[in-house]
């Protein structure tokens, strides 16, 4: 399956992309092993108050499904 | 569709007045509440923010301003609310941040605003560049 990877602000910043695609060969792939995939690919951690939205909701887990947009998020500072 | 909200760079001084204008046709309106948002030339470690600059991750947050604007609505008995957010940058002393609320009468109008202005803090994925004087920068935080 397809999934799309945005990244924002100081993830933005510390991925070097805003956007990634990724492919895998496996349907069976969820939230928690991308989480994974991402953070030691990039030297994340749970430090960086990061939150992570599927298909633009937050609090979700579990199995991905192909197409599925995920994005990893700072910290929120409107106004 | 979702509403229009975000403005490229800084919000003019003169939206707040014509925003006032163009609801004085409407005379069901007792009330009006907002809430403007102002870059702060806020000092780190000896050295000065000169300027914002906003990104957001639009197609989430067109989501979740329509929800938060729907409690609005549900909670209170509004007749309007405007909300207005700049992206790109915005220096220091200029606006970012406008949030207008219309009733019949104060109590809504002023309880909806304050509503809206921390619901839009909290739940809105809107990212926030400091940039200082010395063209370094840091990620803002909401506190």
């Amino acid at each position: 399956m397809t999934l799309t990877i945005k990244y924002f602000g100081l993830i933005a910043e510390m991925t070097g992309r805003k956007e990634e695609i990724i492919s895998l060969d496996s349907d069976d792939y969820d939230l928690e092993a991308l989480k994974e995939r991402c953070f030691s690919k990039y030297n994340l951690s749970n430090s960086h108050s990061i939150q992570i939205a599927v298909n633009q909701s937050l609090g979700t887990s579990g199995p991905l499904k192909h197409g599925d947009e995920v994005a990893f998020l700072p910290p929120f500072a409107g106004g | 569709m979702p509403k229009k909200i975000f403005i490229q760079g800084p919000i003019p001084p003169e939206k707040i007045s014509d925003s006032v204008a163009k609801h004085q046709s409407k005379t069901t309106i007792g009330a009006h509440s907002m809430f403007v948002g102002q870059v702060r030339a806020d000092e780190v470690d000896g050295k000065t923010v000169a300027a914002i600059e906003y990104t957001a991750y639009k197609e989430m947050a067109g989501k979740e301003l329509d929800k938060i604007r729907e409690e609005a609505f549900s909670k209170y008995d509004l007749v309007c609310a405007h909300i207005y957010h700049s992206l790109g940058e915005v220096r220091a002393g200029e606006l970012c941040f406008f949030v207008f609320t219309s009733s019949a009468h104060r109590k809504a109008a002023r309880e909806a605003c304050r509503f809206l202005v921390d619901e839009i803090k909290e739940k809105v994925p809107i990212f926030g560049k400091e940039i200082f004087e010395d063209e370094t920068h840091q990620w803002k935080v909401n506190q």
